[in-house]
């Protein structure tokens, strides 16, 4: 019999439609794995068991019945835990959320039900996705499934895992500065961070308002699109949300040629800092562009190198923002409510207990950069760059159709190496941050092996926004060209666990 | 730029509401410290003549019809709250007594 986990998300798809297997076999089939395995990777915080399996049989009550079923119908997914979903806990990685379970879906849910896609659970993240390599979970590490001594990136680490160790063929992930991206390069798969607004944030626990993305993590490319476009596209409940149709990603997917595409080779993002591995299986992907008949050229975003200082202005000042609503009073943990103590005593005592080291950094470095006297040298200017970098990039896309760089500078780290030096950590999203702020849509896909340590490399594929379906034509043409060079997709050489 | 000072990181740290111990300002004075340090260098690029960017979407005051629509009952709201009395979050003293 078929191993069903093995499948790639549109394949799990086809099973189910033609009965080769049901919506509750394909699901069982994933919890009994993470029963098996996810002890030694610890992908998931919550396994939603009953809903799971109620979702499935749903899904297979339809098809008896004779309903036409969606292109995800009974495919399982991985759910990063910063999203709500009614009824089951919800925790962002923090202690302050511990127990907390929401009392309606987000939008990306919402979708995901609508296309009877099986949420199988909840995965491992950064605090409140603050972080690279998803240590700063309250909940614990969450292992590499290549190297279960190193890092799943993060802060969608879980999500990444999920997807790279066979433990769901989909997984959702949020992306303020690589948080898709990143995870999805160390762990050797396909992450996409869609154009800001593409996505709905409603029900996404806010982090960094203006940065903030909710996208795909899938072993290829064309899984990745079909799981795209059942979450992306105008909702009412985000006044942030683009009222524009989503590009037709599925399509773009499909695509064998890219004759003629201008690919531009942004300079600032490689060089010295780049692992030497990363260097050549990166090198390697630009010479395969050329070979596929694209017209690949270098071109200079001199303000990229300017976009790791902006962002962490930027986003802590707008976390510091967002988390004062984590105040005790209204949900969430309550520390020091003895009858003795004001709400202020119980709220600074309550956030003192509940957040972790990093969000702590953050929030005094946001309340820092925005206060009197600070405003106009740290986050005005920081405004400022970010205004630079979309001038960077605009010029860029005038010369090229998409842009393309490494997606991060090394491959997994070791757990603990950079934990206590959080300016080494922030090095990891050196590369994506430049999309986040200027809100393009960016896509990592697997470009090897490093012959260094034999540990996944990450290509990032920069589009304009609203051109998120360059990203999967570029993308799916590329990973087409790679699996015939290596003989099957890379993650097959994954250890088994 | 000048250096932060642990008074400093210690007024923050009110303002932040986080009840941080000595060890923990000690700590943070150090490290925010190093990062703002890191961090200054965006103001060698932000000439007088860059407009900011707050948002890569220009978008105002986005609305939505005025239309009453289904929300929680008093009942859903209240069922993770730390502490509830007649359909109404119960709250540490907000005022000073006396």
């Amino acid at each position: 019999m078929t191993d069903l986990v093995r499948l790639t998300a549109a394949e799990t798809a086809a099973v189910v439609a033609s009965g080769e297997a049901s919506a509750v076999e394909v699901t069982q089939a994933h919890l009994d794995r993470i029963g098996a395995v996810d002890g030694s990777v610890h992908a998931y915080l919550y396994v939603d068991t009953e809903g799971a399996l109620r979702a499935a049989r749903a899904v297979d009550d339809k098809r008896a019945a004779g309903v036409p079923l969606g292109p995800l119908a009974g495919v399982p997914l991985a759910l990063k835990d910063v999203l709500t979903q009614a009824g089951v806990p919800t925790t962002c990685g923090s202690r302050i959320l511990e127990g907390w379970r929401p009392p309606y879906d987000s939008t990306v849910v919402r979708k995901l039900r609508e296309s009877d896609v099986v949420i199988l659970g909840k995965t491992n993240m950064d605090e409140f996705a603050m972080g690279s390599s998803t240590e700063n979970s309250a909940f614990g590490v969450t292992r590499n499934p290549w190297d279960l001594e190193r890092i799943p990136g993060g802060s969608s680490g879980g999500s990444s895992a999920a997807v790279a160790g066979f433990l769901a063929p989909l997984a959702i992930g949020t992306d303020t500065g690589g948080s898709i991206r990143q995870p999805a390069a160390v762990t050797g798969v396909v992450g996409v961070k869609p154009t800001y607004g593409g996505v709905s944030r409603y029900g996404l626990v806010a982090f960094s308002s203006s940065l903030d993305q909710a996208g795909p993590l899938a072993r290829n490319v064309f899984d990745a699109a079909l799981l795209h476009a059942a979450i992306a596209g105008h909702d009412p409940h985000d006044s942030t949300s683009i009222d524009a149709p989503v590009p037709d990603v599925v399509d773009a997917a499909r695509a064998t040629d890219i004759r003629g595409l201008r690919v531009g080779v942004v300079r600032e993002l490689n060089g010295d800092g780049y692992d030497a591995g990363v260097r050549q299986r990166f090198a390697e992907a630009v010479e395969l562009f050329s070979s596929l008949g694209a017209e690949v050229g270098e071109v200079s975003c001199p303000h990229f190198d300017y976009a790791m200082p902006a962002y962490y202005l930027i986003a802590p000042s707008e976390a510091s923002s967002n988390l004062a609503r984590f105040d005790a009073m209204r949900y969430g943990l309550r520390v020091g409510d003895d009858g003795t103590r004001s709400a202020e005593e119980v709220m600074a005592m309550t956030r003192a207990a509940g957040f972790g080291a990093e969000v702590k950094r953050r929030i005094m470095l946001g309340t820092y950069a925005l206060s009197s006297g600070y405003y106009d040298a740290y986050y005005g200017s920081a405004q400022k760059v970010r205004t630079l970098i979309t001038r960077d990039f605009a010029a860029a896309f005038e010369q090229f159709d998409v842009l393309i760089s490494p997606t991060t500078p090394s491959t997994a780290f070791r757990i603990g190496e950079r934990s206590d030096d959080p300016l080494k950590m922030y090095l990891a999203d050196l590369d994506t941050i430049p999309s986040n702020l200027a809100g393009n849509a960016a896509m990592s896909l697997p470009a090897g092996l490093s012959p260094d340590d034999g540990l996944p490399v990450g290509v990032q594929i920069m589009a304009p926004a609203l051109a998120d379906d360059r990203l999967y034509r570029v993308g799916a043409v590329l990973e087409a060209a790679l699996n015939d060079r290596w003989g099957h997709p890379l993650i097959e050489e994954a250890p088994a666990l | 730029m000048t250096s932060i000072t642990r008074d400093e990181v210690a007024h923050l740290a009110r303002l932040s509401r986080l009840a941080l111990t000595d060890d923990e300002l000690d700590q943070m004075a150090g490290q925010l410290d190093v990062i703002l340090g890191s961090v200054a260098r965006v103001s060698e690029v932000a000439a007088d003549d860059v407009p900011p960017t707050s948002h890569s979407v220009p978008l105002t005051n986005v609305f939505r019809p005025d239309v009453v629509a289904p929300s929680l009952t008093p009942e859903e709201a209240l069922e993770c709250a730390p502490a509830a009395e007649e359909q109404r979050f119960r709250v540490p003293r907000i005022l000073d007594e006396e």
